[in-house]
Parts: structure tokens; sequence; C-alpha cells
């Protein structure tokens, strides 16, 4: 099938391209910006006026609760809600069940994905076996299946001796280490940002040391290893400070931050709304602008959902025993749109953050229009105005602290490799 | 938000409808209800009057952690106001056969009870509840987690004004576990909403939590110091198991740091008052000699706290749809 996408303002962050641009699609490619070439005839025309098309989206953190969490969300309803969002490729984590730590766990979801065809569904595989954090995980086996970094998830390593060998047995092949920096004890039971809120609410808290602990120790074994690091959804600004001077000292380190994280704070926990029991947890204001400075200076390169829908019973608890995480597909474009218009950075460096930021930290050919990729294709309305609400949600996880935000910002059309898979009504 | 939790627990009138913390209720309020605590008149040694009040409602004990004392006092207060109870203990009920805590509320809502009194050891839990309790049902809180035990703040209010009268030049002393005291919270709450000059917490910083001055008092390491002209000292109990957790180092050290003795409570006003929500440590927070002293008020609390929970439990039922009808 043929697609022209015709007048819409073209923004390629990776190639510094901001035009009026009709693109082209021929099968699964995109074979032409500007001009059709000679004898290519479109079977379905789309008109961009007043549109901004740019690069699918790319999210590094996505659950995608199957196989084993299927009441949660399953492939087919959050590709669906990816599609929705504007995301064409999607990491997810392997905390499944069974986790994502064999050849046969990665085939069985690309071979889902690729039957779906809503959204390219990539894998962060497991770095220890059982993601029990004591043996390593067949790390050269699993890359040869096809994933393209290893991750523990939120899970804990045994010690730092086994954190080394991973390291240092993933950089054998030149394989990206995911790490959620989080040390278990100092986090301690807690379930919020240790600060004035928690203390108010008598909610048990996680400092920021429980996350800057982390960092330094993860960053202290990236040194020693050579290994090539990833941390994904940082919470507090001080671990920005450190990865930033980590850069500077040419360590192989990369950062990624979730949405949600550059809007909400602490104080959005008041009335202990268990929407917004998250992990890890939401921080203080200066964390929050800490972040998104951090953010428009390029040390995190990567803006995330970090997605975790629910069936409704895991948060109807008390906010302690209510299950972390919010659904976050939906919301990622809208969000990081909205930094733009609350002056953290210009329009083109705020997509590249959720488009080839991504894709480059991990090497990937996406996130970017060129002629001669896969067609991955977003088209928004910039000055389109909704509101969130959980009956138009798509992901089966309807649990947002965002329902009832009004957004500015609105994707109409998604193509996925040459598919239309999304068009709004 | 604050507003919301006001909204919550209060109707349209600014009545009380739940009892869930002293956040977001005024001074108006909190006075009201020492106010008709007063006038349910129950003094320490004498018997206490049984007034017709809730008589045919139902009212349900739902404790999902184990307090024979506090179930004890709010089961009398219910019985004095003429209320039917019903006791639930939910560690050895429900909730462990994988009932939510949804179902179990809408199963006793089924029973028709019109008033549920909360202990739960998740912070939260009340409000939870409340939130999704039926229109024309009233939540207490007797504890939740570290956040709030209201209804105990209000009895130490009362005993306060027994003695002081006025709240307005009191300085008051809290002194041990703030960090994990779910009652500390509301006293500060309920002691600067009365307007108290100063609220202070003495304690060692393992025990004291994060931004503690956010919560609007001084903070003090050394007992002697935080005691000095204070008009109030609140004890609190140290649970034994802050040792297994890196909180402290021992039992021993903690009482000579900060054990209340009557040498220490010299550094205190002369007519200075000793209170402790109970059940009270001998020798690891406080000494005996002070506990049976002539200014431990401490069993006068227990007292007191049978007729504030009944002005409470009357207070919030006052509005529902069947108040009046007894049939």
């Amino acid at each position: 099938m043929n697609i022209s996408i015709i007048g819409g303002r073209v923004i390629d962050p990776a190639s510094n391209t901001d035009a009026t641009l009709n693109l082209h699609i021929k099968d699964e490619t995109l074979i032409a910006m500007g001009d059709a070439p000679n004898g290519f005839s479109a079977d379905q025309t789309i008109d961009a006026a007043g549109k901004i098309v740019c690069p699918g989206l790319v999210d590094m953190a996505a659950h995608l609760r199957e196989p084993g969490h299927t009441a949660k969300g399953t492939l087919a309803s959050e590709t669906l809600a990816a599609a929705k969002g504007g995301i064409t490729t999607l990491i997810c984590t392997p905390d499944t069940e069974p986790c994502i730590d064999s050849p046969a766990d990665i085939e069985f979801i690309h071979r889902m994905a690729r039957k779906l065809c809503q959204a390219r569904v990539l894998t962060a595989a497991a770095m220890t076996q059982g993601l029990e954090g004591k043996q390593l995980a067949s790390m050269a086996t699993l890359r040869n299946s096809g994933c393209v970094a290893v991750s523990n998830a939120r899970r804990p390593l045994a010690n730092t001796l086994v954190e080394r060998r991973a390291l240092e047995y993933a950089s054998t092949f030149g394989m990206t280490v995911f790490l959620h920096p989080e040390d278990r004890h100092l986090k301690a039971g807690g379930c919020a940002h240790e600060g004035a809120v928690a203390t108010r609410l008598g909610l048990p808290g996680i400092p920021s040391a429980a996350e800057t602990v982390a960092v330094a120790r993860d960053l202290a074994l990236a040194e020693h290893t050579g290994a090539r690091i990833h941390f994904c959804t940082l919470s507090a600004g001080t671990s920005a400070r450190m990865i930033s001077e980590a850069k500077k000292a040419k360590l192989a380190v990369s950062a990624d931050v979730a949405a949600h994280q550059l809007h909400l704070t602490e104080q959005d926990i008041d009335g202990f709304d268990a929407q917004c029991h998250l992990e890890p947890p939401l921080r203080t204001l200066q964390d929050r602008d800490f972040l998104r400075r951090a953010v428009a200076d390029g040390t995190i390169a990567a803006i995330c959902s970090d997605h975790q829908p629910h069936e409704p019973d895991a948060k109807e608890a008390p906010f302690p025993e209510s299950q972390p995480g919010l659904s976050g597909l939906e919301t990622l474009l809208a969000l990081t749109l909205r930094l733009v218009d609350e002056g953290v950075m210009p329009l083109s460096d705020a997509l590249a953050r959720i488009t080839c930021g991504p894709a480059d930290l991990l090497n990937l050919p996406y996130g970017r229009l060129a002629e001669g990729l896969p067609a991955d294709i977003c088209i928004f309305d910039p000055e389109a105005h909704w509101t969130l609400a959980s009956e138009s949600m798509l992901s089966a996880g309807k649990n947002s602290p965002f329902l009832g935000w009004e957004f500015k910002g609105k994707v109409t059309h998604t193509v996925f490799n040459g598919h239309l898979v999304y068009q709004a009504d | 938000m604050a507003s919301q939790t006001q909204n919550i627990q209060l109707n349209d009138d600014g009545s009380l409808r739940h009892f869930l913390t002293i956040e977001g209720l005024n001074k108006n309020i909190l006075t009201q209800i020492l106010d008709t605590a007063e006038s349910f008149a129950v003094l320490p040694g004498r018997p206490i009057k049984k007034v017709p009040a809730l008589r045919g409602r139902i009212i349900t004990n739902l404790f999902f952690e184990n307090s024979t004392r506090t179930r004890t006092t709010f089961e009398l207060a219910a019985k004095r106001l003429s209320a039917d109870v019903l006791n639930f203990n939910i560690s050895t009920s429900a909730t462990s056969k994988g009932e939510t805590l949804l179902d179990t509320l809408r199963n006793l809502e089924a029973m028709h009870s019109e008033m549920f009194v909360v202990r739960h050891n998740a912070s939260g839990a009340a409000h939870f509840i409340a939130e999704h309790a039926a229109p024309g049902i009233s939540v207490i809180n007797a504890g939740d987690g570290r956040h709030a035990h209201p209804t105990q703040a209000m009895l130490d209010m009362f005993t306060i004004r027994k003695h002081k009268g006025d709240f307005t030049p009191l300085r008051v002393a809290i002194v041990g576990d703030i960090l994990h005291s779910r009652v500390a919270r509301s006293q500060i709450l309920a002691l600067n909403t009365l307007g108290v000059t100063e609220v202070r917490v003495v304690g060692p910083r393992t025990l004291i939590p994060t931004d503690a001055r956010a919560l609007g008092v001084h903070v003090y390491h050394d007992l002697e110091e935080g005691l000095r002209d204070v008009d109030v000292v609140i004890m609190l109990r140290l649970q034994k198991e802050r040792m297994d957790g890196a909180l402290l180092p021992s039992e021993e050290e903690y009482f000579q740091l900060y054990g209340l003795t009557n040498d220490r409570l010299a550094c205190a006003k002369p007519d200075a008052i000793v209170m402790h929500p109970g059940p009270i440590n001998r020798g690891v927070e406080i000494d005996s000699e002070v506990a049976d002293g002539p200014r431990s008020v401490i069993l006068e609390q227990v007292s007191y706290g049978i007729g504030v929970r009944m002005a409470i439990m009357s207070m919030c039922m006052q509005k529902h749809p069947s108040a009046g009808d007894e049939s």
C-alpha cells in the first residue's frame, strides 16, 4: 500500500529538519521526502495541513504485562494504546511471568507483536536468571535472539559482585545494561518520597539517597568495568548531576526519565491519591526542576512512559497497599509537548527525547525520518485540546493520575512500518 | 490536597461526617468536640450516664490491627450512646481469606452498619474506606499506620484543657518515637489548631521524621532543653522492635537519654502535667516514680477517652438520614 502525507510541518530532530514537506511511503518504507518519485501513485493520501509530522515515538520502558499478567494488559491492548499515543517502537521490560530470560520468551513476544502489527516491540531481556539477581542470564544467546539490552527491571541484584560480573559479561558482547538505581535497604519498605508530605501523611519514606547511593555505586562499577550502562526512570535531581559529571569523565553512561516525573511532585500524593503511588516515587519540586534542566541540556537523552497498566483492583486499596505505577503510553507525547508550552525546551529538542534520543542510545535505526528507512510516523495536531478520560483510553490499564487533565497536542495518525495503525475519529 | 481532606470529613453545612484526621478541621469544630465531651461528664471514678442518642443504630468496630484497649473504649462509648456494636477483628477474618478491603466494607454495609470505627496498619486506610463508603455512612479513624489517631489526640486535648484551661499560653513537649507515631502527628495538628504557643518534639534523629519542622514543631535532641519551661509533657511508647531496625542501640541508652525521671521533669514548669497514650513501658521511656507520681494524668486520659469518643460518634451521626428515627 502506498501512502502520501501531504502538507504537514515535518520535524525530524535527527536530521534537523523543520519544513513543510510531503512524505511518500511505499509498502513498509519511506521512499521520498518532498516530491513524489516518478510513477508513484498513492493508494491513500493523508492531509496533514496544520499538523506536525514527526518520527514515530520510541518508548524505552513499557511494562506490557504479557505473558503472565494479562489482567493488567496484553500485547494486543497495549500496542493498540501505543499506536494511539503515536508510539511505534516500544522496549518492553523483562518482568513478565515467566520473565524474559530465554530465547523462547523473546521469540514469543516478537512473534505476537509482528502478528498484531500495531507497534514494534523490542525487548530488554533479563540480566539474571529468573530476575533473581543471582546467576547471570544467557546474555549472548538473548542478544542473538534479538534483545536490545539487558535489565533486572526493578528487582534487586544479590550483591555488588553480581552487578560487577553482569556488567563485565554484558560488555563482552557490547550489550547495554539497563539499571534501575535503588538501594533496597534504604528503600526500607517505603512508598513515597521521604519529605514533608510523607512525613505529614505518615507514609513510610523512600529517601532520595536510596537512588543516589545506587547511582554512585553503579557509576563506580561502570568506570571499573567499562560497561555501557543506562539508568532508567530517574527521580532525584542529584542523580542527574552525578550522571552529568560521569559523562564529562567520558563514562559510557546515559539516562532516561519518565514523563510524569517532569510534571508531578510529592505534593500530588496528598489526599492519599493511589494513582500517584509510583516507583520511583514523585519527589520535590526542586528535583522535578533539576530533571527538567537535565532533559533540556541532554544529560537525560530520553523521556519514557514507564508504562505500567493495572486492573482497577490494584489501585483500590489504601495508598501503601496499592500497586505502584501508571498507564502512560497515551500521555507520553502530550506530557512532552507540555514541556515545550512551559518553556522548558524547544519543540525539536522535546521531540528528540522521544524519538531519535532513545533510538540512538541503543543504535536503533528508528525514531527518524529518512528515505529508505521503515515508515514510522506520528502525525499530531499541535493546537488540538483534549482531556484524558478513562473511557477513551485504549490501554487495559486506566490507572493515570492525569485523568481529567487538559492537554494540547493530539495524535491524529500513526503509521507503523508503512501501515496506518491509528487514525483519530 | 488539604481541601480534599477537609471536604471528605465534613458535610456541606460544615458539620462532621467522618473523623479521619485533625488536618482540615478548624478550632471551632475541635472546641465543639471538647464541649460536647464535657456534656457527657465522664469523670474518673464516676458512673457514665447512658444516653439514648444512637439508639437502634449499628456501629462496627473494624480492627485490622489488634488493640483490645482502644477497641474497648470505642465499644464502651458506643454502648453508652445506646448503639448496637459489632466487632470485627479482620486480621483473623476475611482478608486473610483473600477478600479485598472493599468487599469487606460492602458486606458490612449490607448489614446496615452506619458507622465504621477503623484501625489499620496502612496510612490512609481510613480515608480510603471513607472515600468508598456509601452515603450516610460515617468513618472514624481509630489509628491508620503512622498517619493519624485523631480520637486519641482529642482525648489528650480534653485532658490538657481540664488541667490548663486555656490552650494559648501553653508549651507542649512530645518526647520519643515521633517517626512512627500516628498519635504524635494528630496531637501536633490539634495543639497547633487550638493555638498553643509552642509544640516541641524531642528525640534522637533516628526517631524524628524528615522535615519534621513542616509539621509545625520545634525539634530538640536534648531532653532537658526540650522540657525547659513546658506546661505539658507527652511521652510516647517506645516499641521494642525499634532496636532491631538499627534506630536505637538499646533500651538502656534510650532511658539514659530520653527517659522521663523526676529530676528531668524538674526542668519543666512546676505545674507541668505528664501524659502518655499508653501502654507505658516503665523504665524505658518513663520512670515509675513519674508515671505513678502526682503530676501524671495518664489514667485520667483513659477515662476521658470514653466521653470524647461519645462526643465524636454522636456528632458524626447527627446528620444521618435516619437520625431521630428510632423505628
